[in-house]
């Protein structure tokens, strides 16, 4: 996983609620077994039309926001389906950040083990962002992990929360399994335990 | 180890957390331990692939089980020979994964392959007080047992596959109590579309839902699967119900449930578990089942559901401009009007099937209500049943001739046209009466309508070739 700490990069804005990951990855793209070139298939749905051709109306498509590494949307953002292939389209598409209102759970974690970050914004804040890059050229804004901000040129600052050791992971980017498995031998000495609880085994 | 706090009333996602904690570290995610692993085709290559390449192996392959549904076809020809080759090859990947690391499969010739939240209560792997998680966002289906039972992403397939674990942080509690009697014609599943309707699909982000109540007490265990299982549409982690006697009675004799002594044993387990009185709750909703009635989305997001008696919602009404433009968007995309009654919407196909509504309760409620009519001429219907087990039932129990003389097609199971990765697809424009879970766009095949309903009432809007009150369906036999 890529460390994090500051960004500085055009934001696109898809100034939609409720994204779900089926928009974010369709299905037809989850048949795949590698971890990566979801990228061309991120929002493939909307980014193209029915013949295969690029919808120039959707935000994308828009040369202004040609390697935007920063997503800004609406509320509960990458809601539905568990599929981690939408946090691998984001990241190989290029997007290091998303801001939105709230993100939907099991994103939420796919997106850290990815090292995605993501910002919770309140609403007004969110949708001056959006209407800054939906009505600025060139609109850029700095992301922040060490300082928990998000700043761009023109004055508009806010402070974000994140849980510490998230934030801890992503600036060092940080292997799950190797985290827990710290604790191998309290797993060892729990799992010695657990088995002996017969009506919570599986078989 | 006692403490004054464990005299404390306790919920029961509470009791189920706590007999799971490895370890919690001071300002780190609890490490969680899992008992049961669900695997399926789509969401786990990548991470045996992650393992490999770490060296690392399965650490407990007894406590882990895999099947196919996600990609395979539901005709028998279809399944002979997969001809969609990326998809033929995610399932031989699962297959050598399972092989090369001493994984349970239930392969797709197996008498018990079937969509993977069907199969685990099938075979008594599902049992209270567990923790169960799958790389699927429908896991919650398990909940219903009263164990905690969540969906992540393939990093965490791998995670649990090397560990047994998963750091977890601690989730919010939110009781949903159901008081009341059903009326007759209204289902498990028009709670659980009244429930996301009313506080949206982003309701409880952060939450367990307990799902608690009179009504929720009458249902069947096939009902209570219905509920938890859309609990990931009202954005819960999980939704669960207390175990009882009608939990009991479901998982007596099932293959990997306790035997003799030890099933006596696991019950007195089992009753512990339900949530003591004077626990607290982080939030709570009363609702009265005896003012729900049968309901049918209209929208993209399952959360745009009305009642069958109603019109299709206005934009204007919508409560801020992100939503009216959503309403509007979804409105376009469905290709209906403002207005337009619901039960005046006309279908092209109808879908009954999935981890919501592929059970046999569901398979005969629908033939109750298909028996002696026949399907619309202008509709092309199929019933997919969840699994193996529920189709040999099903067809012993005749259903799949009444469904068959009625005119629907009778499948091989599979989660089919629900999430349409195999060739169950709608075509562009096609309009779904659909007893599965999600409306998005595209969901069932891009440019396809999706209505969610129960069973019943797919089955009637089949027969008529639009939307039914049940209410009103006169039974044939």
């Amino acid at each position: 996983m890529e460390p994090f700490r500051t960004l500085t990069s055009i934001a696109a804005p898809l100034d939609r609620a409720n994204v779900d990951t089926d928009q974010i990855i369709p299905k037809q793209f989850l048949k795949r077994i590698e971890r990566t070139g979801y990228g061309e298939f991120l929002f493939f749905d909307w980014r193209k039309n029915a013949a295969g051709q690029p919808d120039s109306t959707f935000v994308l498509n828009d040369p202004r926001y040609n390697g935007a590494q920063i997503l800004i949307a609406g509320k509960n953002f990458a809601c539905g389906s568990s599929r981690e292939h939408a946090a691998w389209a984001l990241s190989n598409y290029g997007f290091r950040v998303v801001i939105a209102p709230s993100f939907a759970d099991i994103f939420f974690s796919n997106a850290g083990k990815n090292g995605i970050v993501l910002v919770r914004l309140s609403e007004e804040q969110v949708n001056k962002l959006l209407n800054n890059a939906k009505t600025l050229a060139n609109y850029q804004l700095t992301v922040s992990l060490e300082e928990q901000t998000v700043t761009d040129s023109l004055g508009f600052t806010a402070s974000f929360e994140i849980d510490p050791f998230r934030k801890f992971c992503l600036i060092e980017g940080l292997d799950d399994i190797g985290l827990t498995l710290r604790h191998e031998a309290a797993l060892d000495a729990f799992e010695a335990k657990h088995d002996q609880a017969g009506w919570l085994k599986a078989k | 180890m006692k403490s004054p706090m464990s005299s404390a009333p306790k919920t029961l996602f509470e009791k189920v957390w706590e007999q799971h904690v490895v370890v919690a570290p001071a300002g780190e995610p609890t490490v969680l331990y899992i008992d049961l692993q669900l695997l399926h085709e789509v969401t786990s290559p990548q991470a045996f692939e992650g393992l490999r390449l770490a060296g690392r192996k399965v650490r407990r392959p007894d406590r882990c089980i895999a099947t196919v549904d996600h990609n395979v076809p539901t005709t028998i020809e279809g399944r002979i020979k997969i001809v969609d080759q990326i998809a033929a090859k995610q399932i031989s990947t699962l297959r050598k994964n399972c092989a090369d690391f001493g994984i349970e499969l239930f392969d797709v010739d197996s008498p018990d392959q079937g969509i993977v939240h069907i199969i685990g209560p099938e075979l008594g792997l599902t049992k209270p007080g567990m923790t169960i998680v799958c790389g699927d966002s429908h896991t919650a289906t398990h909940g219903a047992f009263g164990a905690l039972a969540f969906g992540m992403g393939t990093s965490e397939v791998e995670h649990v596959l090397a560990t047994q674990t998963l750091p977890q942080s601690k989730p919010k509690t939110f009781r949903i109590t159901v008081e009341g009697e059903l009326p007759r014609g209204v289902t498990a599943k028009d709670i659980i579309l009244a429930i996301i309707g009313q506080i949206g699909t982003d309701g409880a982000t952060g939450c367990v839902i307990e799902y608690a109540g009179s009504a929720i007490r009458a249902l069947s265990m096939e009902g209570r699967m219905t509920i938890c299982n859309m609990s990931i549409e009202a954005g819960a982690r999980a939704g669960m119900i207390a175990p009882d006697e009608v939990t009991y009675a479901y998982l007596k004799g099932r293959r990997y449930s306790p035997k003799g002594a030890a099933w006596d044993e696991a019950v007195a387990e089992w009753s512990k578990l339900p949530t003591d009185p004077g626990a607290r709750f982080d939030r709570e909703l009363v609702i009265d089942a005896s003012e729900l009635v049968p309901y049918v989305s209209w929208g993209t997001s399952p959360g745009m559901v009305a009642p069958i008696t109603a019109t299709v919602p206005d934009p204007a009404a919508a409560s801020n401009e992100q939503e009216r433009k959503g309403f509007e968007r979804a409105l376009d995309y469905m290709g209906i009007k403002a207005g337009t009654p619901l039960d005046a919407i006309l279908i092209d196909r109808v879908f009954i099937g999935s981890c919501t509504n592929g059970r046999i309760e569901d398979m005969r409620a629908a033939a109750r209500i298909a028996a002696g009519y026949k399907v619309s001429s202008h509709v092309s219907a199929m019933v997919v049943p969840g699994s193996q087990a529920v189709k040999k039932q099903a067809e012993a129990e005749g259903l799949d001739r009444i469904f068959k003389e009625a005119g629907f097609e009778w499948r091989e199971p599979g989660c089919s046209m629900c999430l349409a990765m195999n060739p169950d697809v709608l075509s562009p424009g096609e309009r779904c009466a659909s007893t599965s879970n999600r409306n998005f766009e595209g969901r069932q095949g891009r440019g396809g309508r999706t209505h969610l309903v129960s069973p019943e009432m797919a089955a009637a809007a089949a027969i008529a070739g639009h939307f039914v009150d049940i209410r009103t369906w006169e039974v044939k036999r």
